[in-house]
């Protein structure tokens, strides 16, 4: 049982708008949650020497993102991993800090996707590549639902998973972000139609974009961004709010290979890796932030962090066992409303961990009594394909 | 959108072009480690069960099974919103390789296209090369 206690979130910040309207760049999203962020923790900029960033924002992030919020660092980490990317950074950040590189640690997001009509969701060509994969796949019109439809279909085909199942997703989502006047506000701004509490038929009833998945299983096209601040205990027994730990993270690939399980995702390996470095199992789990590109993203994933067997995720999701109050029955899926219903700017990553730490801190919409342990999963790049896992356990005091 | 076109590979790609000059002749190839045997598909220069890079270049016969396929009903491509729905399909190659392409001539995709389905390559001719895609064999 490790449970070692090296870093810990200390300061969160999700940006409340989700249509800037071309009022603001990325960059100043970055910057304006980077220091609410700050703020939340009770440090300030000059604590700060240990930045991470995805590289959204421009090439050669390392080095300009730092002059934009004018720090000066010890550990500088690009690492871009697509949605996955805050995850990995949580996992690097605390694995610096614990090495001793570093005290306090900066992630930071902001995307205008909606603004600049990014195509995402279920405007997202898929592929877009110049590599030798993309250039034997871009030819066919695969987009990008219809590459997670892959995944659904064959899940179908394999193991009897119906829509109606798949729609628990999109239902119980749904369900936490009417209780979250941002994401609300979100919909109301992003011109969604009837909003409100939906049900498995209003999804199943919603078009089809790409066989089998239906409009309401698809992810939003937001702006935003966010920041995360993590750090060293030394630090994080004098921040303002109470540390959320970091207890165990997991990083993993999975791609095309002849032969293979397209329902199988990276989860599989980045996933029993950080339950074990935690000393958690997943039935301990009362929160599960899962990105939900796609109704079948989380159901695959869930099934590959091992909350339930492979192949029963759709009659394991059955009957609302996900929602916030329901506790006794398995975790609490995506209590901000996720990106189905809240927040997806194209890497939602960050969102995840910002969530679960309100969760573990006792400020989400949807709290969960007594929260104790959450997971944290993105997955960055396309599931039906290539992508990337990253899973954070994480823990409150 | 009149002149819209399908977005064509890029025939001089380093890994990929002698699969696409191949396809010149509407002939469907892979590679295969002459050291361990491993199927390398995509094509590479190296391989990948093995630290040699001794690959053949070997014609699959062009048929194979739907391992698992999806019927587009939306895209903003200008080539592509023409032609929804269409399907788009992994495809188990009898040789082995799992190759991405459209299922076409189907009435209906959505109710003629199936996992297991047995399917045949069929060629749509390009100037400097020839797009793989499948029918119902």
């Amino acid at each position: 049982m490790a449970r070692e206690r090296s870093a810990a979130i200390v300061g969160i910040h999700e940006y409340p708008s989700r249509d800037v309207e071309g009022t603001v760049s990325p960059l100043q999203i970055k910057a304006e949650c980077a220091a609410k962020a700050l703020a939340d923790a009770g440090l300030a900029w000059r604590d700060v020497d240990a930045v991470y960033d995805a590289s959204e924002g421009g090439p050669m992030s390392g080095l300009s993102i730092c002059e934009y919020f004018g720090v000066k660092p010890n550990v500088i980490d690009t690492t871009n991993v697509g949605g996955s990317s805050y995850e990995y950074h949580a996992a690097h950040a605390r694995r610096d800090i614990a090495a001793g590189k570093a005290r306090v640690a900066l992630l930071t997001y902001g995307s205008t996707a909606h603004s600049n009509a990014f195509a995402i969701g279920v405007g997202g060509r898929g592929g877009g590549g110049v590599g030798p994969a993309d250039n034997m796949e871009s030819f066919t019109g695969m987009t990008l639902v219809a590459n997670y439809a892959m995944v659904a279909r064959r899940h179908m085909h394999q193991y009897g998973t119906t829509s109606e199942q798949l729609a628990e997703i999109s239902v119980a989502t749904r369900l936490h972000a009417m209780r979250n006047p941002e994401a609300v506000a979100a919909m109301t701004a992003l011109e969604f139609l009837d909003i409100r509490e939906t049900t498995i038929a209003d999804v199943v009833n919603s078009r089809v974009i790409a066989d089998p998945l239906h409009l309401l299983e698809c992810c939003m096209i937001s702006d935003g961004g966010g920041a995360v601040v993590i750090a060293a205990p030394e630090v994080a027994r004098d921040c303002a709010k109470p540390p959320v730990w970091i207890l165990g993270t997991g990083e993993a690939t999975k791609y095309p290979e002849n032969g293979g399980d397209i329902t199988v995702s990276a989860a599989t390996q980045s996933g029993p890796a950080a339950f074990a470095e935690a000393g958690v199992r997943p039935s301990e789990i009362d929160i599960a932030m899962i990105y939900d590109s796609f109704s079948i993203t989380v159901l695959t994933i869930l099934e590959d962090l091992g909350f339930c067997p492979k192949g029963e995720g759709g009659r394991w999701v059955a009957g609302g066992r996900l929602r916030f109050d329901r506790p006794k029955d398995g975790p609490a899926l995506n209590t901000d409303g996720g990106g189905l219903s809240s927040n997806h700017p194209g890497m939602r990553g960050i969102f995840l961990l910002i969530e679960a730490a309100r969760q573990l801190r006792g400020e989400s919409c949807s709290q969960v009594n007594g929260a104790k342990l959450a997971v944290a999963h993105g997955n960055g790049g396309m599931l039906g394909s290539r992508h990337c896992a990253g899973t954070v356990v994480l823990g409150r005091n | 959108m009149a002149d819209a076109k399908r977005p064509l590979p890029n025939p001089n790609e380093y890994d990929t072009r002698e699969f696409w000059a191949a396809t010149k002749e509407q002939k469907l190839v892979y590679q295969q480690c002459d050291h361990c045997g491993t199927v390398v598909f995509h094509p590479r220069r190296h391989c990948t069960g093995c630290l040699g890079n001794a690959l053949s270049w070997r014609e699959a016969a062009g048929t194979g099974t739907v391992y698992t396929f999806s019927v587009v009903r939306q895209s903003y491509h200008p080539f592509f919103r023409a032609q929804v729905p269409y399907a788009v399909a992994w495809i188990d190659l009898d040789e082995g390789p799992r190759i991405l392409s459209n299922i076409i001539g189907v009435a209906d995709p959505a109710k003629d296209v199936a996992i297991g389905q047995r399917v045949t390559v069929v060629w749509e001719p390009h100037e400097d090369l020839s797009i793989p895609l499948f029918r119902p064999a």
